[in-house]
């Protein structure tokens, strides 16, 4: 980092540039080696014959319980998802509670019980744990880890890497953005919203196995913290090309969208825990899109824009005038507007 | 969405645009005033849709912008006192002060908290009755009712431990400021919030002495291009005066009430705007009455002298001589991941706009 005085803030843990910034400048540079590198949702390992997935996530949410789901359902879905967005079938998770003197044993058992029910859900095992306790104040209620490892077969390798991705080539998302940080932000802070939202947090994996079984996808990201925006802004930088989304075809829950206008928020910059983004060439775009909406967490999927060769390294919004603006990752916080 | 669709309808927004296209013949320079309004041109590109002859510029209509950095470093001191607690709108909580941020300073362990209505500010006041809260009062006539408001809550529920720490500023003395000196504007496409607030005869002299056309404005493209329209259409007929586009929100009487709490509150001063110095009558400075309440009183630091930064042309830009692309720091050492400048901050600062919109 710049100098010794700077310290951690906030921003640097919103999925924005401060985010990538702090990657980049001190954990790749002490960690570094060629798997990392490759910064994908989940590290690919070869043994033997065989390549496996490996990721972990770390659960920090609060409330702990939200409209949709709880940090236990999360922090298996949260996992699930990085695994399968990178071609992978889960398999075996782990799970780490930190949990603070004070916690309700009751809650803590609300919150295991989901864990569980969304792990047979998604057709994985928590086969390993750890349970730490720290003092009261030292840790807000609970913090969960979990770890996961899945089987990715040869074939799927290079969906992760973001190759072959050509001028052409269509965006698709399986559904309403946006919804899971502001059904939490509703949840937690004091504005009262009167919204039927909810969190989409869901597992995706079959959702996904079926769609690699029958087409062709070149790239996969589920567009968590920093929504959208985020992954579209990674991928322009990796393929050197441009996106252009269109404003109207992105499917935005009436609430959310209401919301988002009542605070200054872009819906492609709020997180989502059930979506991926998808990059297919149009004849398999359209044959994803049908697919998609056949399953129950893909029934709202769209095509949401294309690849240009048109301003390399950027992605912009066309909206329905014709006007273009830049879609930017983060910078920091979200800020919501005040005049 | 009501409210919302009906005003960015495509095809209502290209046939005002044909209209500008065919009336409009001078050339034009119109400056919105208002951060919001840079926000909207921007982000539905209506600059595109505009004949070549009208030019728009931004004004310091963004209150992040103009506040003094004076102001961002004694929230900064204040901050550093034990038992304070600093409540505050996000926007400011990145701002550049002299020597450091808000953001900076929570990282080091300063009580800073955002919030979304000053009203919140006084329940956490309420709450921490053994701290002392203190709200970063920031804004034009938008947001100069609330906290007078959220003062005379406090005083009515006696709560002893609430301070506002004013750098409220009003509207008329900076626009009237830019035309004297010398800026070069035809018309202004004025504030749809202020004026819902302070009604529109505070425009009258801009129009009847400058010889300016005014047409207070919505927020929506729609609005934005029949406001458009609406000063095209005053300036080529030389019939140059007050209008309101935003009927649906602004009286011309404005917010009486709104008004009598303002007043009950606030005095005027004179008073520091960044970039353009020193404006008469532009700041608003909570009254000797109610001075138990007021941050700059009760609280005793020392704020060494600010200083601005080197290189930066806010200053120009928030007079609409210059646009940020003029900027040797624009988009280079000044981002808004790594702002130099307080029009880089703010997300209806000019920068901020340019840096996300601008393809």
């Amino acid at each position: 980092m710049k100098n010794s005085e700077d310290k951690i803030m906030l921003g640097h843990g919103s999925g924005g540039q401060l985010m990538h910034q702090l990657i980049e400048e001190v954990f790749i540079r002490h960690f570094d080696n060629p798997i990392l590198k490759e910064q994908t949702d989940a590290a690919i390992l070869t043994t033997g014959s065989e390549q496996i997935a490996f990721t972990t996530d770390s659960f920090v949410i609060d409330p702990l319980f939200f409209p949709g789901g709880n940090i236990g359902k999360l922090s298996v879905c949260g996992t699930v998802n990085d695994l399968a967005v990178s071609g992978a079938e889960p398999l075996y998770l782990s799970v780490s509670m930190i949990i603070e003197e004070g916690f309700p044993i009751k809650d803590l058992e609300t919150i295991v019980s989901s864990l569980a029910a969304e792990a047979k859900n998604a057709g994985v095992l928590i086969v390993t744990g750890d349970t730490k306790v720290v003092n009261k104040g030292k840790c807000d209620k609970l913090f969960i880890n979990t770890a996961g490892i899945g089987r990715i077969k040869k074939e799927n390798l290079p969906i992760s890497k973001a190759l072959n991705i050509l001028p052409g080539d269509v965006i698709i998302i399986n559904g309403t953005i946006g919804d899971h940080g502001m059904a939490v932000m509703n949840a937690r802070e004091s504005f009262n919203f009167k919204t039927t939202v909810e969190s989409d947090c869901a597992s995706l994996n079959h959702l996904i196995r079926n769609l690699l079984d029958n087409s062709t996808v070149k790239f996969m990201r589920d567009p968590t913290r920093g929504g959208v925006a985020s992954v579209l802004n990674e991928l322009v930088q990796k393929i050197k090309l441009g996106i252009e989304i269109e404003e109207a075809a992105l499917p935005i829950d009436r609430g959310v969208k209401a919301m988002c206008e009542v605070l200054g928020f872009d819906p492609l910059h709020i997180a989502n825990e059930g979506k991926v983004l998808i990059v297919a060439s149009e004849t398999e775009g359209l044959k994803i899109l049908e697919q998609l909406k056949t399953h129950e967490l893909g029934k709202n999927s769209a095509i949401i824009g294309r690849v240009v060769s048109d301003f390399p390294g950027k992605v912009v919004l066309k909206n329905e005038t014709g006007g273009r603006r830049i879609i930017d990752t983060l910078s920091g916080d979200q800020l919501p507007r005040i005049c | 969405m009501k409210f919302v669709d009906e005003y960015r309808k495509k095809d209502l927004i290209l046939s005002i645009a044909e209209k500008l296209k065919a009336i409009s013949t001078k050339e034009l320079v119109l400056m919105e005033v208002c951060g919001g309004h840079t926000m909207a041109i921007h982000r539905f590109g209506l600059h595109s849709l505009l004949p070549s002859n009208i030019h728009l510029i931004s004004g310091p209509g963004c209150p992040v912008c103009v506040s003094g950095q004076h102001f961002i470093d004694t929230a900064m001191a204040y901050s550093k006192l034990p038992g304070v607690i600093i409540t505050t709108y996000g926007d400011l909580i990145r701002v550049p002060g002299s020597y450091t941020s808000l953001e900076k300073e929570r990282a080091n362990g300063s009580d800073i908290r955002i919030v979304y209505s000053v009203l919140e500010s006084l329940e956490i006041a309420k709450n921490n009755p053994d701290k002392k809260v203190v709200f970063l009062g920031i804004g034009f006539e938008t947001t100069a009712p609330a906290t007078a408001a959220a003062i005379l809550q406090a005083k009515k529920e006696n709560i002893p431990n609430f301070f506002v720490l004013s750098a409220h500023k009003v509207m008329p003395p900076v626009m009237k400021a830019l035309v004297e000196e010398g800026v070069k504007i035809d018309g202004f496409i004025a504030p749809g919030h202020v004026s819902a607030i302070t009604g529109t005869a505070i425009f009258d002299e801009l129009a009847s002495v400058c010889g300016l056309g005014v047409v207070v404005s919505g927020f929506e493209p729609v609005d934005m291009m029949q406001a458009i329209l609406m000063l095209v259409i005053q300036i080529e007929s030389g019939k140059q005066r007050v209008e309101v586009q935003y009927q649906r929100v602004v009286h011309p009487e404005g917010n009486k009430t709104a008004q009598r709490m303002m007043e009950e509150v606030f005095e005027l001063r004179d008073d520091q705007w960044r970039g353009l110095g020193m404006i008469p009558k532009s700041g608003l400075k909570i009254r000797e009455e109610l001075k138990a309440f007021d941050a700059a009183i009760q609280f005793n630091v020392e704020v060494p002298a600010s200083t601005e930064p080197k290189g930066c042309i806010c200053g120009q830009i928030l007079r609409g001589l210059k646009t940020p692309i003029d900027c040797p720091l624009f988009g280079k050492k000044c981002t808004p991941s790594n702002p130099v400048g307080a029009c880089m901050v703010s997300g209806e600062g000019t920068c901020a706009t340019y840096y996300k919109y601008r393809v």
